[in-house]
């Protein structure tokens, strides 16, 4: 196996969560790299904000639609048996419940499965766009972040502190060290990056972890 | 009487104090010229109810640089740096909404509805700053949200018939559909040039004629 970096790490292992058929809708950042590691045979499907179902790569230069953008304002294309919508279907596809993952960058999570991911107090002020209803509605609820911020504090905190994006809706948390599921019981450590021990794991986080008996590695 | 009128007639009809549901996500769907009449005009006071504010150069942004928006009500401001400054000098008032629930106040108002109820933003600064009421309905917990109605809707459309059926192109449409719903003066900028009823196929039809009230043909329609 190649060495890969930390956010392949981290979106490879979200990838392989992924069954055919999935809608999923992916977030700004380190999200962005999951598409990549889809493996092949499986079809997944990504939701856009502004209405898109199966937006595909990026536009040509020159071949722009000057009224196609993704959500995150990059003119993009529309993969065979895509299609497109208004915002009320679009985020009526998100709260219904009909979208199977939102996978979202985190500035902070904590074991109680509290996002905060959209504010940083006394920064700029960006608005919340469409990250409140997709935590709130989606299926499932994926976090991607490196373990530690880049100051070298652990993103999983015991409470955040920042404004919530939701108040206990996250389900799993991928780092580059660690796959962990919130639980009604706790933070639930059910892999370890590759190379990791649990111990290193459990060191590096600030916010008890669950620790089960055996943890294997993630299969990459 | 035909619904087709010159841009500066169209946007007379905009006074200062209005609230305005304008279409568009990053510009995307936003109908440029519109803005620039409304500048032109030195509109002031809006309420302005958007997606987002675009940039400086682009869509709502161009509204907020020229001081023509007293109030705000939109889900991301990203790229318009001038709006925490101008809330913190008082000069404008933001409300920052999560957009599903933008789009569904925006819903309750044109489809005659009281509100709206969701789960969407329960325990975060929506309901500290009391944007959302909390309340019990079959014992789920909810946050409610009164309809928002707009003076006018000002909306972009790809094609347009003389009847003002209008047809959206890509993500175009985004919140242009649904605000059409809800205002009392409905004024569409059309892109491509407006063509006699018949000829727009009636199942791809987005928005009923009936709603608009103005057609605005672009300047540099293509055929």
């Amino acid at each position: 196996m190649s060495q890969l970096g930390p956010k392949d790490i981290i979106t490879k292992r979200i990838a392989l969560m992924f069954k055919d058929g999935d809608l999923v809708n992916l977030g700004v950042g380190i999200p962005g790299l999951v598409p990549k590691h889809v493996p092949a045979g499986v079809t997944v499907w990504l939701h856009a904000e502004n209405g898109i179902i199966g937006s595909g790569p990026p536009a040509k230069p020159g071949k722009e639609d000057p009224f196609f953008v993704d959500a995150s304002k990059l003119h993009c294309t529309i993969l065979p048996g895509g299609c497109t919508f208004d915002t009320t279907l679009s985020f009526g596809i998100i709260r219904g419940g009909h979208l199977d993952y939102t996978v979202l960058g985190a500035l902070q999570v904590d074991i109680e499965g509290n996002l905060a991911n959209w504010m940083v107090p006394g920064g700029p002020l960006p608005g919340m766009g469409g990250a409140m209803d997709l935590v709130t509605g989606a299926k499932k609820v994926v976090v991607a972040t490196t373990h530690s911020s880049k100051d070298g504090s652990s993103k999983i905190m015991k409470r955040c502190t920042f404004p919530l994006t939701g108040v206990k809706v996250v389900d799993y948390i991928v780092t580059e060290l660690a796959l962990v599921e919130i639980t009604p019981e706790g933070a639930v450590l059910r892999e370890t990056g590759p190379g990791v021990s649990a111990e290193e794991v459990v060191r590096l986080t600030d916010a008890p972890l669950i620790v089960p008996k055996s943890v294997p590695q993630m299969a990459l | 009487m035909s619904k087709i009128k010159p841009l500066e007639e169209a946007i007379g009809h905009v006074k200062s104090g209005m609230t305005l549901h304008i279409g568009g996500f990053y510009g995307v769907g936003t109908p440029d010229e519109f803005i620039g009449e409304i500048i032109r005009h030195g509109i002031k006071d809006l309420t302005v109810v958007t997606n987002d504010s675009g940039t400086p150069e682009e869509g709502v942004g161009r509204l907020l640089y020229a001081g023509c928006i007293g109030k705000l009500i939109l889900s991301w401001c990203g790229l318009t740096p001038i709006v925490p400054e101008l809330v913190q000098k008082g000069k404008l008032e933001l409300e920052l909404t999560p957009q599903g629930t933008l789009a569904e106040r925006i819903r309750a108002a044109g489809y005659g509805l009281g509100g709206v109820l969701t789960r969407t933003g329960l325990g975060t600064i929506v309901e500290e700053k009391g944007l959302g009421t909390r309340i019990t309905v079959n014992g789920t917990e909810c946050l409610y949200h009164p309809p928002l109605k707009a003076d006018v809707t000002l909306t972009e459309a790809y094609m347009a018939d003389k009847n003002g059926n209008l047809i959206f192109r890509r993500t175009q449409n985004n919140f242009n559909e649904v605000m059409c719903t809800a205002a009392d003066m409905v004024i569409a900028s059309v892109y491509k040039p407006i063509v006699e009823m018949g000829e727009l196929h009636p199942d791809a039809v987005n928005v009923p004629g009936p709603l608009v009230d103005i057609l605005v043909q672009q300047k540099g329609a293509l055929s």
